[in-house]
């Protein structure tokens, strides 16, 4: 610290604990929400402090869904999160890291324009051509599939750019003495390469399984099958309409248990989402 | 930037991009085409007859008041996202980076609101302000007087997205200023102390300009961010409007080719996108590397 | 409800049937949230539970411009639902969809299914039937706007329960008392297009749009922006300012309003009951809607809304799955199912022989609110326009509308502006369906 000024101090602890508090709130209620009855939702206000329903709502949305809109069971669909989430976390970083490997390591016709055409896709969001790609899907026959689910998700400019930008920083040296004790770039790559990108791959994971996990348009379009849906779409799906005629205590629930599993490889990784969301982007 | 040791074989290096350039391929640049493709077409809802109208969609895109609305709409909430999120954001970082007990709880809780997906935070804001029955509402309503009701209201209905919005994406902001304050040389700060100048000063003088390049990179992810990625923020809450107060353009896209299932309209305006998303894409590139360069 | 739903699973299963005989399937997408989804259900599993042959899947895919959003989708991608539930702004879109749906009429010829379309209400079957007088879509739940009043809210603000506003005028009357006996949300709406300008029209005899509302080909256009629709959207926005109209939503987000207590007066679909009866902690009364009695004419019949069935068709569907959809429907069609969705919902009962089993059985004795909806529909016999309304993706056309009446209860526009706004957008894009459908 440059000086001592409790003052200032104090200030910046306050308004640090008002930040956190702000954004902690809209959790709480959440939280609150998904502990109460119906009933004592719609009596406005509803209560600040967590009901004894805890139990029968989480229960009830993971096995048997809402009442009023899907009833798709939330258990399931956390479980098609989750694999979703890993399916494009570990598809990312497999096939971006063989890339970026084959365009630093090796010298072959095509590669820069291979490159650019990566790189191009950093400007195709999915928002934007998403009605052609629905289409290339349905033509695939991959609605309400895993694959759907993922494929079209996995290619990645970012993820291929980090591995570039690390690769060029791993010293010429060991690839040489690779090379002199005889290994073919393969062996190279598994041996030494792999072995380097650790924590790359260890931030892009933590950021990618976030990415996946949250997904919201893709799966929306191409999930008609409710043993398909995500945890996001189906909170999507369990609200009815009119505000006052929702079942809130049990979308409430599945809100909670669509953020748990993000929120905790946020806190948990914490180190290397930091490093990994940094880096990434700039 | 070439490495000196590289290796030559005539297919290993073909065989490694190929999933990268077959998902490319397949997912990017055929539905990319396709959408240049429609947009000069008119089809009927289920696809079963099209015919060529040359630039026609585009001609009544832009004559479309409707369709010049939406990018007023998305200028100003990209302009509102932006602008608070990277300002919060930036206070937050700088009082984190001033204390030094509990700075790693701090990061800790002011972080994860980045796990939460766009729609979920959406649902979440659109209860807390549930015209009859959010508990904010009954705070404005019964302690402010305030007529809330964002169903009608537009003015209402865009601070309630903005708020979700920037709620959604301040730790991405707040972690990026923070490392870009830890960055900072101590030494510098030190010496303008030494010099007798106080912490405002300071801020403004070395702080801040030392900033401008994360700032600026922030700017330009956050007004994207705003362009794509609160879709599910708007899709949760308004959907739109009411009338056309929120509907931002690539949720015009969804709703015109999606729900109206106007699928020339739509691509064209897809196509429009692109340009933006491009253009964006240049100015982040171009811009940030070479101008804002300390 | 637990023990039906396990029959139903038991025979889905096979437990129940003799000899091994291949269960068809079949999907039906819906729209029905809330306590008419539970209905709706109710309906599939008892079906389910009645037979071996033919098993209903529900699925709820959202409001109804989603499950159709769904469906198309669904269909490009050649896998659709066998049965789409289809809102009745959606039918002009179904109509044209030549390959993609499968008339019930020929439907029930092919299958040999027995069917006589003349056992439905004529209000009911003039929405779906083509220009020959073949019906196009099954009728589902059909249902009419109905003005219901808070009685208990009545009688605190010192109004007589008993007699619920009859002209708008009265409406106001009773508005000005509400307020002034400290009613927070004095009057609301769900489906305002629906309610404000559809049945507006249809209830004062005045036209929607050219060539019969639609029916007289696909070169209609919209009247929507005559002295009569800004005068009476301008005294809407009028209420809105004053604070005795609360906007709700362009769906049924009034619904919950009115259940709740929070407003006293409230427009809805004759389907709202359902959920009013059951949430609903007040004495209420279900009336005509209120007209303008300046208008010559005036009260003439409202049109339904409400949604039908419509079948679909993909390439690799079997003659056994067309011949289960046509299966259903006469069990649908029967006069007990129908009596029981209507008690039930509240939507109309759609056939003439429902409609007499009810009567019978006392139901409207103790409800007679029930049979209201019927009576509106009736009122008189139908003109040109009051038979209802058939314009190319209103899908579409209606969410302009109702994005034009948001703008004037807000006070961005003037009536007038709204919907000479509503008219121009509204008439480009059945210009653009006309040229999509030639």
């Amino acid at each position: 610290m440059v000086e001592n000024r409790p003052f200032l101090t104090f200030l910046a602890h306050a308004i640090l604990i008002l930040g956190v508090v702000v954004i902690a709130f809209p959790v709480y209620v959440t939280f609150v929400a998904s502990t109460l009855r119906l009933e004592e939702i719609m009596q406005a206000p509803m209560p600040l402090l967590p009901g004894d329903q805890l139990l029968e709502n989480y229960s009830q949305v993971l096995t048997a869904g809402s009442t009023k809109g899907s009833r798709a069971a939330v258990g399931a669909m956390l479980v098609n999160s989750t694999i979703m989430a890993l399916a494009i976390a570990i598809g990312k970083i497999a096939i971006s890291i063989i890339s970026a490997f084959a365009i630093v390591y090796f010298r072959f016709p095509l590669r820069m324009t291979f490159f650019w055409m990566i790189f191009i896709t950093l400007m195709l969001p999915v928002e934007v051509r998403i009605i052609p790609t629905f289409q290339v899907i349905a033509d695939l026959g991959m609605l309400n599939s895993y694959a759907g689910l993922t494929v079209p998700l996995i290619a990645s400019a970012t993820a291929t750019f980090l591995f570039r930008q690390f690769f060029m920083t791993v010293p010429d040296e060991l690839a040489e003495a690779a090379r002199v004790d005889g290994a073919g770039p393969m062996r190279f790559f598994l041996d030494v390469l792999l072995p380097l990108s650790k924590t790359s791959i260890a931030a892009l994971f933590v950021i990618q399984f976030i990415y996946g996990w949250n997904q919201y348009l893709w799966p929306l379009l191409i999930t008609t099958d409710e043993s398909m849906y995500t945890t996001v779409i189906g909170i999507k799906r369990m609200i009815v309409g009119s505000d006052a005629a929702n079942e809130w205590n049990l979308i409430m629930a599945t809100a909670m248990l669509a953020m748990l599993p993000p929120a905790l490889v946020v806190i948990l990784m914490q180190k290397w989402f930091v490093k990994g969301l940094v880096e990434t982007e700039k | 930037m070439e490495k000196r040791v590289v290796y030559r074989s005539a297919w290993l290096p073909y065989a490694l991009v190929a999933p990268q350039l077959a998902i490319t391929l397949v997912f990017f640049f055929w539905p990319a085409s396709q959408a240049i493709w429609f947009s000069f077409q008119l089809q009927d809802a289920f696809g079963q007859s099209s015919s060529f109208v040359g630039l026609q969609n585009f001609v009544a895109l832009f004559k479309d008041p409707n369709y010049r609305d939406s990018f007023t709409v998305t200028a100003v909430f990209s302009v509102l996202v932006a602008g608070i999120g990277i300002a919060l954001s930036l206070l937050l970082a700088v009082m984190a980076d001033r204390v030094v007990r509990g700075s790693f709880a701090y990061r800790t809780l002011l972080i994860w609101p980045y796990a939460v997906a766009a729609a979920v935070a959406g649902v979440l804001y659109a209860f807390l302000f549930a015209p009859s029955i959010g508990i904010v509402t009954y705070v404005l309503k019964g302690w402010f007087g305030m007529d809330w009701n964002w169903v009608l209201k537009g003015d209402q209905a865009m601070a309630l997205v903005v708020i979700a919005a920037v709620w959604n994406h301040i730790s991405y902001n707040f972690l990026f200023f923070l490392a870009g304050l830890q960055s900072i040389p101590r030494s510098l700060i030190e010496a303008a102390a030494i010099d007798g100048a106080g912490p405002t000063r300071r801020f403004w003088s070395i702080v801040f300009p030392l900033l401008s390049p994360t700032a600026f990179f922030l700017l330009v992810v956050n007004v994207v961010y705003a362009f794509f990625g609160t879709f599910g923020i708007i899709d949760a809450t308004t959907q739109g409007g009411p009338a056309t107060s929120t509907q931002i353009l690539v949720y015009k896209v969804y709703h015109d080719g999606v729900k109206a299932a106007d699928l020339g309209g739509s691509s064209a305006q897809s196509v429009v996108l692109m340009a933006v998303v491009i253009a964006l894409t240049v100015v982040q590139f171009r811009y940030i590397e070479r101008k804002v360069n300390y | 409800m637990r023990i039906k739903l396990l029959a139903a699973a038991l025979a889905g299963v096979g437990l129940f049937s003799g000899p091994a005989r291949a269960q068809v399937e079949i999907q039906w997408w819906h729209s029905m949230g809330g306590a008419l989804g539970e209905a709706l259900n109710e309906v599939a599993n008892a079906y389910n539970a009645s037979q071996k042959e033919v098993k209903v899947v529900t699925s709820f895919k959202g409001t109804y411009p989603e499950s159709m959003t769904a469906a198309i989708a669904a269909f490009r991608a050649g896998n659709p639902p066998h049965l789409l539930q289809v809102f009745e702004v959606g039918t002009a879109t179904m109509m044209a969809a030549k390959g993609a749906v499968k008339p019930v009429y020929q439907l029930m010829r092919e299958t040999k299914q027995p069917f006589d379309a003349k056992s439905y209400l004529p209000a009911v079957t003039g929405y779906y039937t083509d220009t020959k007088g073949n019906m196009l879509s099954f009728p589902f739940n059909s249902s009419t706007v109905m003005f219901y009043i808070n009685k208990d809210a009545f009688k605190k603000a010192g109004l007589d329960p008993e007699k619920a506003p009859r002209t708008w005028r009265e409406v106001q009357a009773a508005a000005d008392k509400l307020k002034a006996a400290g009613q927070q949300c004095v009057y609301t709406t769900s489906w305002p297009s629906w309610k404000h300008v559809e049945n507006f029209s249809a209830w004062h005899n005045l036209p929607i749009g050219t060539k019969e509302n639609g029916f007289g080909g696909m070169d209609s256009r919209f009247t929507i922006n005559s002295p009569q629709h800004v005068k009476h959207i301008e005294m809407l926005a009028e209420m809105a300012k004053k604070g005795q109209f609360t906007y709700a939503g362009r769906t049924n987000q009034g619904d919950a309003k009115f259940s709740s207590g929070e407003c006293a007066m409230f427009t809805g679909s004759t389907g709202a009951q359902a959920g009013i009866r059951r949430a609903a902690k007040f004495e209420w009364s279900i009336n005509f809607i209120p007209h303008h009695d300046d208008i010559k004419g005036a009260p003439q019949n409202s049109i339904i809304g409400g949604a039908s069935l419509w079948v679909m068709t993909s390439k690799e569907r079997k003659p056994a799955e067309y011949a289960a959809v046509a299966k259903f429907f006469s069990y649908l069609s029967q006069a007990d199912v129908q009596m029981a969705w209507h008690t039930k919902t509240g939507y109309v009962p759609i056939t003439q022989a429902a409609y007499d089993m009810t009567k019978k059985s006392g139901f409207y004795d103790k409800d007679p609110g029930a049979e209201l909806a019927v009576k509106q529909l009736t009122h008189k016999a139908p003109t040109a326009n009051s038979k209802g309304l058939r314009f190319g993706n209103f899908v579409q056309g209606r969410t302009v509308i109702e994005e034009e009446l948001e703008a004037v209860f807000s006070g961005k526009k003037t009536a007038k502006q709204g919907l000479d706004d509503a008219v121009r957008r509204a008439d480009e894009i059945l210009v653009q369906f006309e040229k999509a459908n030639k």
